[in-house]
């Protein structure tokens, strides 16, 4: 059985209380890269979400745990609205894989 | 492309043939292996695409709800309302094997009182739109759960195929031109050797004739 988390500015994650998530507000970059490694470390996570505007910020650290089967750490829009950086790494992963850009292409 | 240096024997060149088609038929497997992994992947992918942009416009959706929800009710009673939910969801995590990568999967299970809306605020602190928003998250639930799965299966079988896709390329262009060389190599300079043997046969063969011959001569001038 594993948890869902997510990680954000206090506005954006609020709603998700009642979802049932384990919500952890942060409210600087450094707070969040410590509350990713221990939630990562505690191994009771199956799926991390967090908001764009440290998704961009902890980019490295998210980048750590790529190869890792679990947990997903997914980037959602925050606050803001989407700015394009969740797409944009799906896009990434699209590069990485085939060598070219063949699905965003317009 | 440089051979790599070994003893011009008809033993190694043998062996190096051999590798040749080891490496021939690793070679096309891995490209076998390479080209499914890529449908799967793209497959995902596709997938994946479309559900995030569903997902990214429903979350603006819900956070258009909630600001409304948090400027028309006080913060406090807002963190009141949310604090304790009644729902409570977890994730049962399996793990499927995807041409060898271990990819997670996803099973949303969501543990609410029976006959509960879902709702865990009294209705009379609350605005509507508090409710609205909730609800559309709600529903987004299983779409997020789903793209967590998909974008780490991605990434994922990214890795694999990148990892797939380097192999192939160094069997093609240095494993298997590299043996190739080599098998040239042996074989001419064996070649070579072959030649050398066949003009010092002649050359003695000459050189045996020519004896006999002023043997012969010798003797017909001594009669």
């Amino acid at each position: 059985m594993s948890k869902i988390g997510i990680i954000g500015d206090r506005d954006a994650v609020l709603g998700f209380m009642a979802l049932g998530f384990s919500v952890h507000e942060i409210s600087s970059a450094e707070e969040g890269a410590k509350l990713l490694h221990t939630l990562v470390r505690s191994n009771e996570y199956g799926v991390i979400f967090i908001t764009e505007n440290y998704a961009v910020a902890l980019e490295d650290e998210i980048g750590k745990y790529k190869d890792l089967p679990l947990p997903a750490i997914v980037s959602i829009p925050g606050k803001e609205g989407s700015t394009g950086y969740g797409m944009n790494h799906v896009k990434e992963a699209v590069e990485r894989a085939v060598g070219a850009d063949i699905l965003f292409k317009d | 492309m440089p051979e790599i240096r070994v003893n011009p024997t008809r033993m190694e060149m043998k062996k190096t043939q051999a590798r040749y088609q080891t490496a021939r038929k690793g070679h096309k497997l891995l490209k076998d292996k390479r080209d499914e992994l890529m449908k799967q992947f793209l497959d995902v992918v596709r997938e994946d695409k479309a559900l995030r942009e569903r997902v990214e416009a429903s979350i603006e959706k819900v956070h258009r709800s909630f600001t409304i929800a948090s400027a028309v009710t006080s913060p406090k009673m807002l963190e009141e309302a949310l604090i304790c939910p009644k729902k409570e969801c977890s994730l049962e995590v399996d793990y499927k094997n995807m041409m060898s990568v271990i990819v997670p999967t996803f099973h949303l299970d969501v543990l609410a009182d029976s006959g509960s809306d879902g709702y865990n605020y009294g209705l009379a602190f609350t605005s509507g739109e508090l409710d609205t928003a909730l609800r559309e998250l709600g529903e987004l639930l299983e779409d997020l759960v789903r793209m967590a799965e998909l974008e780490k299966t991605a990434q994922l079988l990214a890795e694999e195929i990148e990892r797939t896709r380097r192999r192939v390329n160094a069997l093609e262009y240095i494993l298997m031109p590299q043996y190739l060389a080599t098998i040239k190599s042996i074989k001419m300079k064996l070649d070579e050797n072959e030649r050398g043997n066949t003009t010092r046969l002649m050359k003695v063969k000459d050189m045996m004739l020519a004896a006999q011959r002023q043997q012969k001569q010798d003797e017909d001038e001594e009669e």
